[in-house]
């Protein structure tokens, strides 16, 4: 498990190692480098202001000697200081190629994360989209994401940084002075552990703050939703202590984290200032006495300064470790999931006439709790079939096994003979349009909407097919017409309008088979009738299929089915069904016995 | 997107920041010892090099550790200060943090219970949780710790400043030299960074709702087959954010070196002038440790105000949208004279029965941003009477009832209860009187009990249980294996939509209004549940004035009026024999509505 995560992450930074080995490198150098200053100062204060004997060894001390010693130094000190600027610049060169580097690393492993989750999600098959919670899966692209770009670019290296920062340090203080190095370190280690400890101790509490907040986050959203029934009930003041209480609860338990957090800054500060303090006092006692030089003293003095930051966070950052790698797991699952096998490639391109076959065709998707049961039924190319049935009956799974949003059980399901198992995917759904129930617009203009999937189409194009939708006089009707923006940013379409919207959409593309999963729903009657009228007349070789549960609707058709409980139970032309005993009976009955019971000789429905 | 993009163009917005200054100052004590605990924290982390430099001249220099026991708890004394003075500013920070993210959050919702519907037809409950719950979190948050880096960088650079000064003033003033330089570095690379993440915002809030629409319109990808078009276009978007991002990272990887650069030069300007001064005799070797730790000290604070400036950016754009929630005016309430003559009213207070007859007398209506609903409307309604009202989506049926509930007032023209018009009764007596049942069924998350005395928080158990009798409920909690006690989660906790109205019935039940509203549900439930709902709307409208917005034919029977609504205006009224036998509107409605009911019923 923990391998095929680290290899996930490994594909995500691919193409990347050479940067991100460079980034390393040049932190390395960064770090080193910034441990230099204190000893030129050392040397400044030792052997050129002071008359200590010169500490430098090989080259260092041919340099020193070179440019004259100590007297020509101190008559010009601004050459060290140039010295201290340089190497600084050394510094500052190194941390700016880590940085850039590591920022490439980060951003294009983010980059490339981000592309191959909104791709492996696309391909997600229909199943798992029809049970997705939107919120979790959107946080998990988003903040999950983000905290591995972190952990790339900033906890790793941090980590590193410190491990090298701490063995050099360590190294030249030990060359300096091994007792007082040995002092310098004695708290490292219990700092590093008490952050650590702590870090991961506060994450419990961490969990409880947020549960309090959501939970008054729950209260103002029960409170907004059900404002009416608030005031209605004149129950504002019962309301306003309901979210004082929540906001309270909310506010006291998060300053039990507060003061944890304070407890613990003040106590790594006390210790980390101890830990100066017993530099500087031994380091003072030790100098007086002759065992050390006063720069040695400051030498260690910003040693220990500048470690302390990197070794308080390091606990820190190993205990937020596990956040990251939550993340990654979190992310990981999205991967585990197994999409459609979609590509050009396999599978075959026929020619779609419009011949459609359900021979035998059983689905479930859970065990033991079939959908559809035997379903056998034939329609030919060019005519229009309507399903009647009531909720859950199986009409959507019906149409979604054609284009193979799911895939059969048993039986088969053959377009012009060919079984649709063996037709590739992409294929089949450009030839055959499905409209959608509860069809979703994108957040753009209508016209870029109407055009998604057909972005070659003409204006003439799109404006006939919005004609046949009927849409086309209400997009007019708005300010900006096509250029409309729709959702939440512009204009909110009602349901009737979305649907004929989405009807439009897939006409603009010459589809041999199509099918209207009850999507004229929320059209009122007559522009339903307007709309599979218009149809007629510019669709004549297309296989239509229609779910509906209005009779004005199915009787039109070329033959019905009627399905119940996953079963056809009928099947038929409107005039053979109504001549049977049976649901189709029933539903057209209450039609004419209400004709009977109110018309008195008024119109006529055929 | 919009709100993104404002987010970092504004310039300083003083109106504003006044604003949160005052509730700052409501916890004036915590502000002030706050600021004392950061003004010990300075002075005490500016002291410290002077101990060392004390350290150095008097021990190290002389050779002789007498004495040093003193140094030695005077040294423990100021850490052991300085960790209290750490301490004690992380609590305060939080503690202020808290308190005032506590008082604008109480303060905001107090608002949203008085602000009218007006207000909620223009602002979506998404984004009002935002302004109540995160955007005043970041105001609070960033204010707080921004005050805390604030200050303490004020006081750092002032102490350390004046010691230097005291200590020796060439070597300041040649350290004060870089400064200027800096300054200009910083603006120059602020105004840079700030601009980038301004635009990496704007792509970063793109992909998310790329993210959010790719997967919520993913079977419409699918079935168009656009998977390949929408990842370029993703494409086009992540490369963007990428830049952005690369940019401001490669900026700030050129901006902290150079800063940090720019403090070494401090250092070695000090080292230089001072290093000739030590030689000369007219300084200390401590005097020239403590400039050299001064150096580092003085430039860590203005090494840090970029961040600092771009975080109180970024609460202004949150504070800007909390405020404009705190200052919404509320455009219904008691206006002075019922003020007067009632004094304030609260919610709790009891409230006086009011009979409930309703008279709509010549009222127009209008939304802010929409058509005239109502023109001109008359309507009288006597105690005790049941109206039902139909009419095709937009004929203006919900807007009468709002009116009716006082959720909104006529634009022109008056409605009068009891005589008086409603206007001169208190806002709270109106709407205590109030029975109110929503088209989708609204519980609360708790137990069923807390969902029916939400109509009278006092009531008995017994009450409860009558209420929930009267609207045929009982039957169904019984069953529940806790009964009364059974808890309602958000997702529902297994009751279906029937019983959920069936509670709410008895919730209006219990509050025993004058004036009863129904706004029917269109969802159609099992018929047995039908059969349970239609006894217990008979139950609650007997003897009470009550408005039902129906959808089911038994329901709209029931009524002893009806009225047919079609573009604001009565088109037709009567009992519902009368109507059917004009063969109107009401007849054609009737018709195709009883066709949809008996159709669902036989398929379902």
């Amino acid at each position: 498990m923990k391998r095929k995560k680290l290899k996930l992450l490994l594909s995500f930074i691919k193409g990347n190692k050479k940067n991100y080995i460079i980034a390393i490198f040049f932190m390395i150098l960064a770090t080193i480098t910034s441990l230099i200053n204190p000893l030129i100062i050392k040397l400044a204060v030792d052997s050129v202001i002071d008359e200590q004997p010169v500490s430098l060894t090989g080259v260092f001390l041919v340099m020193f000697n070179n440019v004259g010693g100590r007297e020509v130094l101190l008559s010009n000190l601004w050459i060290l200081g140039c010295i201290l600027i340089l190497i600084s610049a050394i510094n500052g060169i190194f941390n700016f190629l880590s940085k850039k580097h590591i920022a490439i690393v980060s951003e294009r492993t983010a980059k490339n994360m981000r592309n191959k989750l909104y791709d492996h999600i696309q391909y997600l098959s229909y199943s798992y989209h029809i049970k997705v919670d939107t919120g979790d899966l959107i946080q998990r692209c988003t903040s999950d994401l983000d905290k591995i770009r972190t952990f790339i670019s900033q906890q790793l290296m941090e980590i590193i940084r410190a491990i090298t920062l701490i063995t050099t340090a360590l190294a030249i203080m030990m060359s300096l002075n091994v007792k007082l190095s040995i002092v310098s370190f004695v708290v490292t280690p219990i700092i590093v552990i008490i952050a650590f400890k702590f870090f991961k101790y506060i994450k419990a509490k961490f969990k409880e703050t947020d549960e309090a907040e959501s939970k008054m986050t729950t209260v103002l959203q029960e409170n907004l939703n059900s404002m009416r029934i608030v005031r209605a009930f004149a129950k504002q003041d019962y309301e306003m202590d309901k979210f004082n209480n929540a906001s309270k609860t909310f506010k006291e338990t998060d300053f039990i984290v507060s003061k944890l957090m304070a407890w613990y800054w003040g106590i790594t500060d006390f210790i980390c200032d101890i830990q100066l303090g017993a530099i500087l006092i031994l380091g003072t006692f030790w100098a007086a006495n002759g065992l050390l030089t006063i720069g040695t003293l400051l030498a260690f003095m910003a040693y220990s300064h500048n470690m302390i930051w990197p070794i308080r966070n390091l606990g820190r950052v190993l205990a937020d470790m596990g956040k990251a790698s939550v993340s990654l797991n979190r992310i990981s699952e999205i991967f585990d999931e197994t999409g459609e096998d979609i590509d050009l490639e396999s599978g075959l391109t026929p020619e779609i006439k419009g011949d459609i076959s359900f021979e035998n065709v059983s689905f479930e998707y859970e065990k033991d709790k079939p959908v559809l049961s035997d379903v056998t039924f034939h329609i030919n190319k060019g005519q229009t079939i309507a399903i009647l049935g009531g909720t859950g009956a199986g009409k959507t799974t019906l149409v979604n096994l054609l284009v193979r949003l799911f895939d059969v059980k048993s039986g088969a399901v053959t377009i012009d003979g060919i079984n649709v198992k063996d037709i590739n995917r992409k294929w089949l759904r450009k030839k055959i349009g499905i409209v959608l129930q509860e069809p979703f617009l994108f957040s753009r203009t209508i016209k870029e909407n109407i055009a998604f999937s057909n972005y070659y189409a003409t204006e003439e194009q799109i404006k006939s097919a919005c004609k046949v939708a009927s849409i086309y006089k209400v997009i007019r009707h708005f300010d900006k017409g096509f250029d409309t923006i729709v959702g939440e940013k512009g204009v909110t379409l009602s349901g009737g309008q979305k649907q004929r919207v989405a009807i439009a959409r897939t006409l603009l593309n010459n589809h041999s088979i199509l099918i209207f999963d009850d999507s004229l729903s929320a059209v009122d009657v007559e522009t339903d009738a307007y709309i599979r009228d218009q149809l007629k007349k510019n669709l004549h070789d297309t296989t239509t299929i229609i779910i509906s549960h209005r009779i004005s609707t199915l009787k039109q058709a070329d033959k019905i089915l009627v399905i119940e409980k996953g079963t056809i139970t009928q099947q038929g032309t409107h005039r053979e069904l109504i001549r049977e005993q049976g649901l189709y009976k029933e539903v057209f009955d209450i039609q004419s016995s209400l004709q009977s019971d109110t018309t008195k000789g008024g119109e006529n429905n055929e | 997107m919009n709100e993104e993009n404002q987010e970092y163009n504004k310039s300083f917005d003083k109106e504003m920041w006044k604003k949160v200054i005052k509730y700052i100052l409501i916890h004036k004590k915590v502000l002030l010892l706050l600021i004392s605990s950061l003004v010990i924290l300075s002075g005490l982390e500016s002291i410290t090099p002077l101990l060392t430099r004390y350290a150095i001249d008097t021990y190290i220099e002389s050779g002789s550790t007498a004495n040093m026991g003193w140094f030695i708890i005077v040294y423990f004394i100021v850490i052991l200060i300085k960790a209290s003075s750490i301490f004690a500013l992380i609590y305060l920070a939080e503690k202020l943090f808290l308190e005032v993210s506590h008082s604008i959050r109480k303060d905001a919702f107090e608002k949203l219970q008085k602000l009218s519907f007006t207000y909620y037809d223009n602002n979506t409950v998404g984004s009002l949780i935002a302004r109540v719950t995160s955007d005043t979190w970041r105001l609070t948050g960033i204010i707080s710790w921004g005050l805390v880096d604030l200050f303490w960088g004020i006081f750092t650079i002032l102490t350390v400043t004046i010691l230097m000064f005291i200590l020796n003033v060439k070597i300041t003033l040649a350290v004060l030299g870089v400064i200027p330089l800096l300054l200009l570095i910083s603006i120059y690379f602020q105004k840079k960074i700030l601009k980038s993440t301004r635009e990496s915002r704007k792509y970063n809030s793109a992909i998310t709702a790329s993210f959010n629409e790719g997967i919520q319109g993913a079977t419409t990808t699918k079935t168009l087959v656009r998977e390949k078009k929408n990842l370029e276009e993703f494409d086009v978007k992540t490369e963007k954010f990428k830049s952005a991002a690369i940019k401001i990272a490669v900026l700030s990887a050129l901006f902290f070196p150079i800063v940090s650069a720019l403090g070494i030069l401090g250092t070695s300007l000090a080292l230089w002038t001072g290093g000739v001064m030590v030689f000369g005799g007219i300084v200390t070797i401590g005097t020239l440790s403590a400039f050299i730790s001064y150096t580092q000290l003085f430039f860590f604070p203005i090494n840090d105000l970029a961040r600092i400036f771009a975080n109180f950016q970024m609460a202004q754009a949150a504070g800007e949208r909390v405020f404009t929630l705190l200052d919404a005016n509320i455009d219904i309430y008691d206006h002075d004279e019922v003020l007067k003559q009632y004094g304030l009213i609260k919610a709790s207070d009891t409230v006086p029965k009011l009979h409930g007859q309703i008279e709509f007398k010549n009222v127009s209506f209008k939304y802010t941003k929409g058509e005239q609903v109502l023109k001109n409307f008359n309507l009288k309604v006597e105690k005790g009477q049941s109206i039902a009202i139909v009419g095709e989506t937009g004929s203006g049926k919900t807007t009468i009832v709002n009116l009716a509930c006082r959720f909104y007032q006529p634009t022109v023209g008056e409605i009068l209860i009891d005589g008086i018009n409603y206007q001169d009764i208190p806002l709270m007596h109106v709407q205590g009187n109030l029975g109110y049942m929503l088209q989708t069924p609204h519980l609360f998350s708790g137990t069923i009990k807390d969902n029916i005395t939400y109509g009278n928080l006092e009531a008995t158990y017994e009450e409860v249980e009558n209420a929930a009798k009267l609207a045929e409920a009982h039957g169904f909690i019984m069953n529940f294996e806790k009964g009364y006690d059974h808890a309602i989660s958000k997702g529902g906790g297994g009751l279906s939509t029937g019983q959920k109205q069936l509670i709410c019935i008895a919730r209006a039940i219990i509050a025993n209004p004058s004036i009863f509203i129904l706004d029917e549900a269109t969802s159609s439930v099992d018929t047995h549940t039908e059969k349970a709902i239609q006894q217990a709307i008979g139950n609650v409208i007997k003897d009470r004035t009550s408005f039902i917005i129906a959808h089911r034919l038994s329901t709209i029977r029931q009524a002893d009026r009806i009225l047919v609504l079609d573009k604001g205006n009565v088109i037709e009224e009567g009992t519902h024999n009368e109507l059917i036998a004009l063969e109107g509107h009401y007849y054609k409605l009737y018709t195709s509505q009883f066709l949809e009911e008996q159709e669902l019923e036989i398929l379902n």
